[in-house]
């Protein structure tokens, strides 16, 4: 087939992409070559417009082990073990297929850290959807955690913890973005850098079959329009259940007796066999030759095309020494799984493919690598939003029944128990889960330590539409709070940076901004960006969604006994507010689902503020005087109290009487969402010491209350029995999504 | 005692079964892999929870044709005890050591979550170091673990006293809000008439540590390290205590 830059303009490039391959190579490209420099230069592949903001970020500290640029990044945490995390999304295909979108979302995140010789602990995931009453919510959000559930369920990672978020600018482009963090020795980190000429390349796991052409790096490389439900063939099929043995072998050969043999390795992911190729020649300085004749495939046919961009599951490319070919093999037989010789590591620098004896790839390594296309898109501000960001409080009317205002919020969609969601994954496979999800970041324990490792997914788009560079501080923000009130130091950061499309000088504007408060954040809370991913293109027919960029954030727990739930305790417990209450109701839940508006601006943010409260809460949970302690965060200060009275699977509910002090509205006193709050409880006699940590760190502490009876009780305004509380945030999910449409 | 514990391909707790019985109770175990043909020189044989071959057909359904399943079969056959826990619980009964089957969960979801289950005889191999009526807190994670049988088998499971532990709220009452996949007769654990084979779908191998699902799990363990080694008969045991009647 003759290409032209016809054939590549259908490929997603650009024409004077084109002209670029054809000035690289010298004459035109073959239509295997045409596919790789599409898939390597996509944007999903390649990073063309966003790698120039992202040299901005701090990638570095003394517990970096291995910061962005391998499959996933890894942090010391002592006792020399290292955890190995990372974000991925994998929106486009959740959108089009939800069930396999969000199955093989999962088992491409849990391959990125395997692939590095880490055992996978714990996945977390960060939903968002349209909103519930639109016709399609119900049915993408059952494929989605179906998905989610069947791959990790099978696989034998547990789901800890996550997020679930609807908005009506996700209508369109639903976000699945799927975490997962392993454990390794720390002199154990395999890395994927093909070195040593004449090495053997090897390719391992299943198949190369047809599905998911094209797949995550083009699906994921361009918007939707009416045409994208005709692109539901070029999702990925996942099988768990081979990967759970490509895990188990995989480990089997990184342990210490077989490692030897092993040279580097890496995930076929997007673009499959060509990037994982590419970029192990790329990191080694090396190039390789493929003979695509011994790819193993599923079914007789099957073009060197295809085998090049085949996004087929649970595949690894390793290369191993020479000499070491039996006993690779030896270890897939075992576990019933292919493994072929289908390549050599050269000195030349290029890839280089054959097939059935004729060349048809031979470019250099470097244009699809270091070299490809970075793009300086122009950013510009969003005119017109100053007008609808006003709000008057005196424009609001105050509810008259706080008692109903509180049961609705609790019954909202974005405030309301995930039980329905959680249920369906196993949170206790692997036998570390110390937190279930439901609290605020979930605890897993370091396996043969003492320590325990916290995490937390979050992001407030709501707050970033209105102010990206806030909203991005914001997360950064509710992420280390809610490690903090796990007992957790935050010691670093991954991130998933969901956008519309980079052409639009709006959205790239809502890019940078992010990015700079996502740095800023970073850099105050002493966390290292060490992974992470950016899905620009999250738009259909022209809108785009919020800016969205998730925070999954990591923390150390020294002693994992010291952990802390978000439930009180017992009562006479002291409730304690640190931090202050400020008159502010701008761009929060109670504004959006009482008063149906979504304006106002966004809370005042401090991060030196914010630091100190997080060092006073680690502090207090360290020396053992926390009972219990929450992030006050959407709905604010009632919404956080009723969830810290609510019975959790393991505490029976219990009430508390709160009086707080104002002398502003009180509905924003309970329903602002001021940032830097935490409400903690403490037996009476660890007061005094709580209030010396807090005035060390000039945090302003209250004793807003005592835990007692059954009932909330805040003020005059607010009185309802606990299991009245309990039952509309238990029941709502299920009832909504059951109530909508959907199939 | 000397406990082995088999690795079937997809098998998830086996490594967690492991760790409970060595490092917490001290006791020998050993890795059994699906290929392997003998099981000899074991006291009890553990089939953990996972999905067993993806458990994309019935679950459990391949699992049992593994060689070492013919293994496991004589080993049983001879009064050996085997303890098959979620999906160890789902192979026994395809391969026909256990009565009744294992179907999709009421609710059709996979479903993680703490349940109670009601000790009904505490004349067992697998809870003698429970007292009959007692509750345990243990977790499940199962997809497919509604527990079915024909009116006759659940008869004559009620008369044998095979019925071993049931679902019920943490007060020890049968309530259909406690069972949470629609087992017959609450059913959690049966076991076979000669007393030798258990199977539950609760996972007490995740309840054996107080930071990690709590400790209640531990006394199915030790139960069976109480029963001591060698060969368990209680089909001819006295019947000393009464057969709680059904829900």
């Amino acid at each position: 087939m003759r290409v032209t830059v016809e054939t590549a303009l259908a490929h997603g490039l650009t024409a004077q992409e084109y002209e670029r391959i054809e000035s690289t190579l010298g004459r035109a490209p073959t239509i295997e070559e045409l596919g790789v420099f599409s898939v390597m230069w996509s944007e999903h592949c390649s990073y063309k417009s966003s790698r120039a903001y992202l040299r901005g970020l701090p990638t570095t500290g003394p517990r970096v082990l291995q910061g962005p640029g391998e499959n996933a990044g890894a942090l010391d945490v002592g006792d020399g073990f290292a955890v190995v995390f990372k974000i991925e999304s994998h929106n486009h295909p959740s959108f089009v297929e939800p069930f396999q979108g969000a199955a093989t979302g999962v088992g491409g995140i849990l391959r990125d850290i395997f692939t590095m010789g880490a055992r996978p602990i714990a996945n977390l995931n960060s939903l968002r959807f349209g909103s519930i009453d639109h016709p399609r919510t119900a049915f993408l959000v059952r494929g989605v955690v179906a998905g989610i559930g069947h791959y990790g369920n099978c696989i034998g990672v547990p789901t800890v913890g996550g997020e679930v978020a609807f908005d009506p600018g996700y209508d369109h482009n639903i976000l699945v973005n799927a975490f997962t963090l392993g454990v390794v020795r720390a002199d154990r980190i395999f890395r994927a850098r093909a070195t040593g000429v004449g090495n053997p390349v090897m390719y391992v796991g299943s198949r190369t079959g047809r599905d998911g052409i094209h797949g995550a790096s083009l699906l994921a490389s361009a918007e939707f329009d009416a045409e994208s439900e005709r692109k539901r063939p070029t999702v990925q099929v996942g099988d768990p259940f081979t990967e759970k043995l490509l895990l188990e072998a995989c480990l089997e050969l990184m342990a210490p007796e077989m490692s030897h043999h092993l040279v580097a390795i890496q995930d076929m992911g997007a673009a499959g066999l060509t990037s994982s190729s590419t970029e192990m020649a790329s990191r080694g300085g090396t190039g390789i030759d493929l003979d695509l004749s011994c790819v193993p495939l599923r079914e007789a046919g099957v073009t060197p095309y295809e085998i090049l961009l085949s996004e087929s599951q649970e595949r690894m490319l390793l290369v191993v020494h020479r000499g070491s070919e039996d006993a690779v093999k030896a270890v897939f037989d075992k576990w019933d799984l292919e493994a072929a010789v289908i390549g050599r590591v050269t000195d030349t620098r290029r890839l280089r493919c054959t097939f059935e004896g004729r060349v048809v790839v031979d470019v250099p390594i470097a244009p699809l690598t270091d070299e490809a296309p970075v793009y300086e898109r122009p950013a510009a501000e969003p005119q017109g939003g100053e007008e609808s960001a006003k709000l008057k409080l005196t424009d609001l009317a105050e509810p008259a029944d706080y008692n109903q205002t509180l049961l609705r919020l609790l019954e909202s969609p974005n405030l309301c128990s995930r039980e329905w969601v959680y249920r369906q994954y196993d949170s206790y496979v692997g036998g570390g889960t110390v937190v279930r999800p439901g609290s605020d970041a979930a605890v897993v324990r370091l396996p043969g330590s003492d320590k325990a490792i916290a995490m937390t997914v979050d992001c407030n788009s709501r707050l970033c539409l209105v102010d990206p560079y806030v909203g991005a501080v914001s997360a950064v923000a509710e992420a280390a709070r809610n490690l903090a009130a796990s007992g957790a130091e935050p010691i670093g950061v991954t991130n998933c940076l969901n956008f519309g499309s980079p052409e639009k000088p709006e959205v790239m504007w809502q890019f940078q901004q992010a990015v700079a408060g996502l740095r800023d954040a970073c850099l105050a809370f002493g966390t290292p960006v060490i992974s992470g991913n950016v899905s620009f293109y999250n738009e259909t027919e022209g809108r785009s969604i919020p800016p969205t960029p998730v925070i999954g954030m990591v923390g150390l727990l020294e002693d994992a006994s010291r952990h802390v739930t978000q439930w009180f305790k017992s009562e006479g417990d002291a409730v304690v507010l640190l931090g202050r209450n400020r008159e502010e109701l701008g761009s929060s839940e109670y504004l959006a689902v009482i008063h149906h508006q979504v304006r106002g601006g966004v809370p005042w943010i401090d991060l030196e503020t914010e630091r100190r409260l997080i060092r006073t809460v680690v502090e207090a949970a360290r020396e053992g005087l926390l009972r219990s302690a929450h992030d006050v965060a959407e709905g604010g200060l009632a919404v956080a109290l009723a969830e810290c009275c609510i019975a959790s699977e393991t505490t029976a509910p219990l009430g508390a009487r709160i009086e707080l002090e104002g002398g502003f509205r009180p509905d924003a006193l309970l329903f602002g969402e001021s940032q830097a709050r935490m409400i903690v409880s403490v037996r009476r006699r660890h007061l005094t010491r709580l209030r010396e940590i807090a005035r060390r760190e000039e945090v302003p502490i209250a004793v807003i209350g005592e835990v007692r009876g059954q009932r909330l009780e805040i003020g005059d305004f607010v009185g309802i029995d606990v299991a009245t509380l309990g039952e509309a945030w238990r029941t709502a999910l299920a009832g909504m999504l059951a109530g909508s449409g959907g199939s | 005692m000397r406990w082995g514990v088999i690795t079937f391909p997809g098998s998830n707790d086996d490594a967690q079964t492991a760790y409970v019985l060595e490092r917490l109770l001290g006791e020998t175990v050993v890795r059994l892999w699906h290929k392997d043909a003998s099981v000899d020189g074991l006291d009890c044989i553990v089939l953990p929870g996972g999905f067993s071959y993806g458990d994309y057909l019935r679950c459990g359904a391949v699992a049992r044709f593994s060689p070492i399943m013919l293994a496991v079969e004589r080993f049983a056959r001879e009064g050996g005890i085997v303890l098959g826990i979620c999906n160890g619980f789902q192979i026994l009964c395809e391969a026909g050591l256990l009565p009744g089957a294992l179907i999709r969960n009421r609710e059709l979801d996979f479903l993680c979550r703490r349940v109670h289950v009601r000790v009904e005889d505490a004349d067992t191999a697998f809870t003698n170091r429970c007292r009959r009526g007692d509750v345990l807190d243990l977790p499940v994670k199962h997809g497919e673990g509604c527990y079915v049988a024909d009116e006759a088998t659940l008869r004559s499971l009620e008369a044998g006293r095979q019925i071993v532990l049931r679902y019920t709220d943490a007060e020890g009452r049968v309530t259909p809000e406690a069972n949470p996949n629609g087992s017959l007769g609450a059913i959690a654990g049966v076991r076979n008439a000669r007393g030798n084979v258990f199977g539950l779908m609760p996972h007490p191998e995740h309840a054996c540590e107080w930071l990690v699902g709590g400790e209640d799990g531990r006394k199915i363990f030790l139960s069976v390290i109480a029963s001591g080694s060698g060969v368990v008969d209680v089909s001819a045991a006295p019947t000393s205590s009464k057969v709680l009647s059904g829900p």
